[in-house]
């Protein structure tokens, strides 16, 4: 298990325990971070997961692939650092990770 | 008074959704001779699995090692063929009262009237609507300046339009409005599209004539004078500005909205409705919800365990439409009615 803390747009932190192999939207999803919605339940076809990542966590995670990058399309706001939490998995690496949450999933 | 010229259309079991669930109790109701109408809000049947992920694999549908959303839609519509359903594409249920003993009227978007004697609700995650960015005011505009799909092209004729997305909608409506807008600016937060590829090379080449202005970024706010909408703050990594317009239209697909059915006096837990899972029935005598619309005590939002719920449901149904007949169970692969029912001689 590792520690993963979820900080929506008004700053509040909601940090939550994770198991390695499971992806960023399972974990959340599980302990009820309300600002990950995941309609489509993590099969990259809705972008309502939408997070990002603080640069320095990005290198320690393998770069979106080409059906994520489309997908960030559909979601709102999307920064250089936006990432669809369902296709991030999570690893020992990320042990301490800090996810912020965007205004709204839509 | 009620209108007089308003046709009802009588049925026994009206299916709310036309997903793979909805689908799949056309069958289910069908070999028990029940006939069945079937309502959606999207223009096609397959609900999630051909809005959302049409191409995309699914690997637990049993006795498909993989199959696509796609695929599996085709497949049901195909199984479901011998018992005719008619089908209601666009239209959002909208009330459900019960006018009768034992009977219900539904009301659609379009102003379609229902009777029927059993109501199944498949409705998934809800209706597909439109997803709105969250633009302070934005809400203020829809419907007049602020459009989510294209009614008559000739409400464009010269008027100067800003379009956001990258996706198929985006790009066909530019290509569409081009020829008859004053101006087109497409929004995009990158120089790479996700449509089709021969509509992502006409956008490119309207682009390369000046014909359309493409710019990478994202609407931020929207300008109002005397609250009518004149243009839209665009920011990038490099700059904001402000753009003029008299119409915006952002394209980033669609969400789900669980929608009016929560004020049909239905059981109502965490946005998912109750049913008894003996019969898929809800609170309401006569109305069931299968699929992942409803939730129980180990609920599983699966494809199979909507098809499962199918069945139950039917079998429960058919007490209602014949309550005065005598179900008696019985297999496709044997029964010589069934497979009178299924074409099969």
């Amino acid at each position: 298990m590792i520690k993963i803390t979820f900080r929506d747009i008004k700053g509040n932190d909601k940090t939550i325990s994770a198991n390695i192999g499971e992806t960023l939207m399972e974990a959340a999803v599980k302990n009820d971070v309300a600002e990950i919605e995941a309609e489509c339940g993590g099969a990259c076809s809705c972008a309502t997961c939408h997070v990002y990542i603080d640069k320095d966590w990005l290198d320690k995670m393998p770069s979106a692939t080409e059906m994520e990058e489309d997908m960030l399309d559909f979601a709102f706001d999307v920064k250089s650092n936006s990432r669809l939490s369902c296709q991030i998995k999570i690893t020992k690496e990320l042990d301490g990770l800090v996810v912020e949450t965007p205004e709204s999933q839509f | 008074m009620k209108s007089t010229n308003t046709k009802i259309i009588k049925t026994d079991a009206l299916i709310i959704g036309a997903g793979p669930v909805g689908l799949f109790a056309v069958f289910e109701l069908g070999l028990l001779g029940i006939k069945a109408h079937v309502i959606d809000i999207l223009d096609k049947p397959g609900g999630q699995c051909a809005e959302l992920y049409p191409e995309k694999p699914i690997y637990d549908i049993p006795g498909f090692p993989m199959i696509t959303g796609q695929k599996l839609s085709d497949n049901l519509m195909q199984q479901i063929k011998p018992f005719n359903p008619i089908f209601h594409f666009s239209e959002l249920a909208k009330t459900l009262t019960m006018i009768d003993d034992g009977l219900y009227e539904l009301k659609t978007s379009s102003g379609l009237v229902f009777n029927a004697k059993i109501i199944i609700i498949a409705a998934g995650g809800g209706s597909f609507e439109p997803k709105k960015p969250p633009i302070k005011n934005i809400d203020r505009h829809e419907g007049q300046s602020v459009l989510y799909s294209i009614g008559k092209i000739n409400d464009f004729v010269g008027k100067s339009i800003v379009i956001v997305g990258g996706g198929d909608s985006a790009l066909d409506w530019t290509i569409a409005l081009e020829k008859v807008a004053k101006d087109i600016t497409l929004i995009h937060r990158r120089d790479k599209f996700k449509g089709a590829v021969s509509s992502v090379q006409k956008v490119m080449k309207l682009r390369d004539e000046n014909k359309i202005l493409f710019k990478i970024g994202q609407i931020t706010e929207i300008i109002e004078i005397d609250n009518r909408l004149t243009g839209v703050v665009l920011e990038s990594e490099e700059q904001k500005i402000k753009m003029d317009c008299d119409i915006l239209m952002p394209f980033f697909g669609l969400t789900m909205n669980i929608g009016p059915l929560l004020d049909w006096g239905l059981k109502i837990d965490n946005k998912r409705i109750a049913v008894n899972t003996e019969t898929f029935e809800t609170n309401l005598p006569g109305v069931f919800a299968i699929g992942d619309i409803n939730t129980y005590p180990g609920k599983l939002k699966l494809i199979l365990s909507g098809f499962h719920e199918s069945a139950l449901m039917a079998h429960a149904a058919y007490k209602i439409v014949f309550p005065n007949e005598n179900l008696v169970f019985q297999y496709t692969t044997s029964s010589s009615s069934l497979q009178k029912k299924l074409g099969i001689h």
